[in-house]
């Protein structure tokens, strides 16, 4: 059986209804951002729901803006920020999940992250990216430049290692009996 | 109201001719109160922490603090077999816990390229209202009594009750449901469910009226809640606000509506939407949405036919037990199934669906093995307590408590 499928929308009509939308925003960003736009996976030949683009990580600040403000884009909601640990060279990739509240279509934009560096933080174009990217860093130690406020999130301040990495071991302690005092430095 | 202020200070021992340095506005000085609010206080829904630097009453700068409840889900998520995966998924929203398991078999679904039959899309469908339904009443509920409307909420906690009951009878279980599998649903619905959830509904319908004529025009409850949180059409954008809290700040969208999954192109309810985007908008919009609801079970009731609640597809079907008792392949089969679990193909895909809070979303990547590499949740409710400091900003703390009861956090939709 071949299991390489097209992967349909939740309506089941996403590629009749957004594939010629999605070809032309794919060429549109292959023509003005050129050689930054470094890979298009577009649904049925790869299987996935939304064409993904990966973009390179010196450019993503540029690409966001751009589709978020640009006539034929419009994609005014960041869905989700998330990151991915591929154990290969580059290590990690961050996904950022689109969604034109306009078109009704979705998007997916990819920046390749190898171990130890930064990406530019999203914030200045969406404030809500904030504590996604403070979700990143605790969970996988990826680090964003331009960030206000980059600290654990859903763990402890004073914890060891990053959860969601490949390599953290399933099984093990870390106790801490005291709670986080008020950080009047936050309140100024 | 300057003039006794100046008498006040005028009666103190302060030495003539002494200017204060702080602002003439304020009225205690330059003394700011840190007031440490949660994990454990019964003004946060769930195990949310809060410390607010407060000048008199009033909020200047606070911040907020999660992840008490912490459960590492999504490294669950990859450890753990599709089929083990929906049990987490029920601790998600735990006030509608159905919505969870449905978006998280959809989405398994989309990337197995399944197909369920039309009586098991029903059910989902039926489900998913009813959570809905659920989680708003107690939305409302909770923070009328947050406000000190306390009768108000037991009229909507009966009916809460009984929607838990009809849940029973469908899966056994009221609030940690697991009620759906990947291609199919735990069991069918019993027989006369249709019938009862008819007269459920009819019921709720009256009880709806009763609640919105108890409350709405009540004076006290308007003048706590209309522009109090306020959270404008493009904050709520900035913010990644989705579903009702959106739609109270005049964003005009429903996925249910617009990018429809299930059989929600075919019964038809309206999206209500509000302007201001205040604790009283969201009020109303919860309370709109429950009558659409409503609406949407009945049809529902109506248009469920009898059939098959499975699909055929072989790598998911769990064998009947007949068959797992009686012959020799269908126990290997039975074994293989839940110990190694089965195999999703490789691809990715992001699933959302409008749950009651807002957008609920499961990105998963595969790698073709029967644990997902990547298993995202999208939790509405963390970007929707991350707007709860600047939209306190500036007002009183009593208001933060609504404000924040009017959003509905979820603490194990937070923290995950």
């Amino acid at each position: 059986m071949d299991i390489r499928h097209p992967i349909p929308g939740n309506g089941g009509d996403w590629i009749t209804r957004f594939g010629d939308i999605w070809k032309s925003q794919v060429a549109e960003l292959q023509k003005v951002f050129g050689s930054a736009i470094e890979e298009v996976r577009m649904p049925v030949v790869y299987p996935t729901d939304v064409p993904i683009v990966y973009v390179q990580k010196a450019k993503i600040l540029e690409v966001l803006q751009f589709v978020k403000a640009s006539e034929g884009f419009s994609y005014g909601f960041l869905a989700d920020i998330t990151a991915t640990d591929e154990t290969a060279d580059p290590r990690f990739e961050v996904v950022y999940q689109l969604f034109s509240q306009t078109q009704l279509c979705r998007f997916r934009l990819k920046v390749r992250v190898p171990e130890g560096e930064d990406v530019p933080s999203v914030v200045t174009v969406w404030k809500g990216a904030n504590w996604a990217e403070r979700e990143i860093f605790d969970m996988f130690g990826i680090k964003f430049s331009g960030h206000p406020d980059l600290r654990r999130i859903l763990m402890d301040e004073r914890w060891v290692g990053h959860p969601l990495r490949k390599d953290y071991p399933l099984k093990g302690y870390q106790i801490f009996t005291d709670s986080q005092a008020v950080d009047p430095e936050r309140l100024k | 109201m300057t003039e006794t202020r100046e008498a006040r200070r005028s009666q103190t021992d302060l030495p003539a001719g002494y200017q204060m340095e702080h602002d003439p506005d304020d009225l205690w000085g330059d003394a700011r109160v840190i007031v440490n609010i949660g994990p454990t206080h019964p003004a946060m829904h769930g195990a949310l922490r809060m410390v607010a630097k407060l000048n008199g009453e009033t909020i200047e700068k606070s911040y907020c603090e999660f992840g008490f409840t912490h459960r590492a889900k999504e490294k669950l998520g990859e450890n753990r077999t599709y089929h083990n995966f929906a049990v987490y998924t029920d601790r998600l929203n735990y006030c509608s816990a159905l919505i969870n398991n449905v978006t998280y078999a959809l989405s398994v679904e989309k990337l197995m390229g399944i197909e369920v039959p039309e009586r098991c899309v029903w059910i989902r469908m039926i489900c998913c209202e009813l959570a809905r339904i659920m989680d708003h009443l107690i939305c409302i509920g909770i923070n009328a009594v947050d406000l000190g409307a306390f009768s108000f909420f037991l009229y909507g906690f009966h009916q809460r009750e009984e929607a838990y009951t009809l849940v029973e009878k469908l899966c056994g279980a009221r609030l940690t449901t697991s009620f759906t599998r990947i291609g199919g649903l735990m069991g069918d619905a019993p027989d006369g469910f249709e019938r009862e959830l008819k007269a459920w509904v009819e019921k709720t319908r009256q009880v709806i009226d009763e609640m919105d004529d108890l409350l709405t025009n009540n004076k006290i409850w308007k003048k706590r809640t209309v522009g109090v949180g306020v959270f404008n059409k493009e904050d709520c954008l900035q913010y990644s606000f989705s579903g009702p809290n959106a739609r109270a700040a005049g964003i005009d969208l429903d996925l249910r509506r617009d990018q429809p999954c299930l059989f929600y192109k075919d019964v038809e309810f309206d999206v209500p939407v509000a302007q201001n985007g205040d604790v009283f908008d969201r009020y109303m919009i919860r309370l709109s949405e429950i009558r659409q609801s409503l609406n949407i079970l009945s049809q529902c009731a109506d248009k469920m036919k009898k059939g098959p609640i499975w699909s055929e597809d072989k790598r998911v079907r769990i064998p009947e037990k007949t068959v797992v008792h009686n012959t020799m392949e269908g126990m290997i089969h039975h074994f293989k199934f839940f110990m190694t679990g089965f195999d999703v193909p490789e691809g990715e895909a992001y699933t959302q669906f409008e749950a009651a809070n807002g957008e609920l979303g499961f990105y998963i990547v595969s790698k073709g093995a029967p644990r997902a590499h990547r298993m995202r949740i999208r939790g509405p409710s963390v970007w929707h307590f991350q707007a709860i400091s600047p939209m306190v900003e500036g007002e009183k703390i009593a208001d933060m408590v609504a404000a924040l009861g009017s959003i509905n956090i979820i603490a194990g939709e937070l923290d995950r």
